[in-house]
């Protein structure tokens, strides 16, 4: 028999005890008594030899027998017919037990009724192992119950698995439901998590999956972040742990954003659709719960950033004038892919006049110079988020995404003596050395240029990059599988 | 009763442990708890005794009934006042 099979119930009387029980201890003149008039098995869960009076024992040291057939209490005497249980009494109590057994004058010197004490399979200290061993489920993570006392939602909130939103609670049913959305098996290991560079299996990310409000649809997506901000060149790590505010921005692109709904249209950046909200709240609820990453603790962040919540949008592919950003990473159109970037908050950059691409370039390059400071170059990287609104106008002028990054790179060049320590009376600036060297504001590549947003508004919007490079990180694009 | 799945790495414990219990009741405040069943009154008052005999500073609480939990504030002035807690379940 298979540890996930429940044991055959005998026929007749069955009654699970424990020796370590007074009214178990008590009843066991019955238990003799029933043995000669009525087909009985006695299940003993603590001592092999307990009744000594008894001719015959059923020893469940395994608890296999407590835990299929949900035995709560003992005593609990069940009546069997045809292998299946037809009727049940715990504790002892004189009248329940003779009206079951059909036997009568039961232990006369007995009192009227004792409550039984707690199976053994309902320990505490035990029964999560139980479920472990016995349940058949594919299932592993550990089962944490709350008393019936605990608010669900509180209970999350006691026990700080929240980014301080409420979140759906994971039970074994929607967790369940939620694997459903990959191919890949539960135990498989996604990434080592920071701070704890704790194995994460996907079952743990479909865990906090289901409490950031993910469908399984999304899952595919949230297993590609988690992997892509776990990376070695994304450095989570120093990302969670530094004072700035920056965080992972992941970028969806590929047929799938359309399928599971992901929005890269009016208000791309903000609230509203389903798995844009989650899929980033997901990868952030693995970074707390299963890296241990909190903010106080390895999170050192100032002031942090509201899209440390979950920051995640689709690139807007249907109407743009460029192929995929993903493209920029080696994959072919059509891929889907998620591209972690390490961003701050959006801000938003007016250009309502400019009708060609060169000044609308001029536009960009002004704002995009500003981004940690004027004077510090080439440490930073950045989004350049262009609304169709813009996008069109580098459509019809046939701007590629190179020609823009460059043009814009070009403006943003400026002489190392206006940039160095002291220049304009400012302290901040680059190193001495650089004074006579011309700097653009971007390294090689810096700059990612990707199409989001309404129809309508002449805006675009900057994400700023957190220190890149060695130094800090770079951004990661991975491929989605099923 | 809700059941769920730890979404952390499972390094910590999922119950939270006993107390340790104390070897000795000496110079330990001792809170005896009605929980207002009829006669716990009765056992509490010999235990207060036997503990005072022994010298054993006691402190005694009641629930407003035994149909409910305990209020909080009570649990709380239990917790800052006693070391150890016998509840009396009569009937």
């Amino acid at each position: 028999m298979s540890l996930n099979e429940s044991p055959t119930l005998p026929e007749g009387l069955v009654v699970v005890v424990k020796k370590d029980c007074p009214t178990c201890e008590l009843i066991v003149p019955i238990l003799v008594r029933l043995e000669k008039e009525a087909q009985l098995t006695v299940v003993t869960q603590d001592d092999a030899a307990f009744p000594a009076e008894l001719e015959e024992r059923h020893f469940d040291g395994d608890l296999s027998f407590s835990w299929h057939h949900n035995i709560e209490t003992v005593p609990t005497l069940l009546v069997v017919k045809d292998g299946k249980e037809v009727s049940r009494t715990v504790g002892w109590a004189r009248s329940h037990w003779e009206s079951l057994t059909d036997i009568f004058q039961l232990g006369p010197d007995l009192p009227d009724h004792r409550p039984g004490c707690g199976s053994l399979s309902v320990d505490p200290s035990m029964s999560a192992d139980l479920e472990r061993r016995f349940n058949d489920s594919s299932i592993s993570a550990r089962r944490v119950e709350f008393a019936a006392l605990e608010d669900t939602h509180e209970a999350l909130f006691d026990r700080g698995w929240t980014d301080g939103l409420p979140v759906v609670p994971p039970s074994e049913e929607r967790v369940t439901e939620m694997l459903k959305g990959t191919s890949r098996s539960p135990e498989d290991i996604v990434a080592l998590i920071p701070p704890d560079l704790a194995p994460c299996s996907v079952e743990k990310v479909a865990i906090n999956a289901v409490m950031a409000g993910c469908k399984p649809e999304y899952l595919p997506v949230v297993l590609a972040g988690v992997e892509a901000v776990c990376t070695q060149t994304f450095n989570m790590h120093g990302l969670l742990a530094t004072t700035m505010p920056h965080a992972p921005v992941l970028i969806v692109n590929g047929p799938i954003t359309e399928q599971i709904g992901m929005n890269s249209g009016n208000n791309a950046l903000g609230q509203g659709n389903r798995a844009n909200s989650t899929i980033g709240r997901a990868v952030q609820l693995v970074i707390r719960n299963v890296g241990g990453g909190r903010p106080g603790e390895v999170d050192r962040a100032t002031f942090g950033s509201p899209g440390k919540v979950g920051f995640c949008f689709a690139e807007r592919e249907k109407d743009s004038p460029w192929s995929p950003i993903s493209t920029m990473y080696g994959f072919p159109e059509g891929t889907n892919t998620v591209l972690a970037f390490p961003g701050e908050a959006p801000r938003n950059l007016i250009d309502q006049l400019s009708r060609d691409p060169d000044s609308l370039a001029r536009t960009y390059a002004a704002n995009l110079i500003s981004i940690q400071h004027p004077k510090l170059v080439l440490g930073f990287d950045a989004i350049l988020a262009v609304a169709p609104d813009h996008s069109r106008i580098f459509r019809e002028s046939g701007w590629s995404r190179e020609q823009l990054a460059a043009r814009i790179n070009e403006l943003t060049v400026r002489p190392g003596r206006d940039l160095v320590r002291g220049a304009g009376n400012i302290p901040e600036g680059i190193p001495e050395a650089m004074e006579n060297l011309d700097i653009p504001k971007f390294r090689e590549n810096g700059l990612h240029i990707v199409h989001c947003g309404g129809a309508a508004g002449l805006f675009s919007a900057i994400i700023g990059g957190w220190v890149n490079g060695e130094m800090g990180s770079d951004p990661v694009c991975v491929e989605i599988t099923p | 009763m809700t059941k769920v799945l730890d979404p952390t790495n499972e390094a910590t414990p999922a119950d939270i442990p006993r107390a340790t219990r104390p070897e000795t009741l000496e110079g330990l405040t001792v809170g005896l708890l009605d929980i207002s069943k009829p006669r716990g009154d009765r056992f509490l008052d010999r235990i207060e005794e036997r503990l005072v005999e022994r010298g054993i500073r006691v402190e005694r609480f009641r629930k407003p009934t035994f149909t409910k939990p305990a209020p909080v504030d009570l649990r709380h002035e239990i917790a800052t006042k006693c070391d150890v807690v016998i509840e009396a379940l009569a009937d």
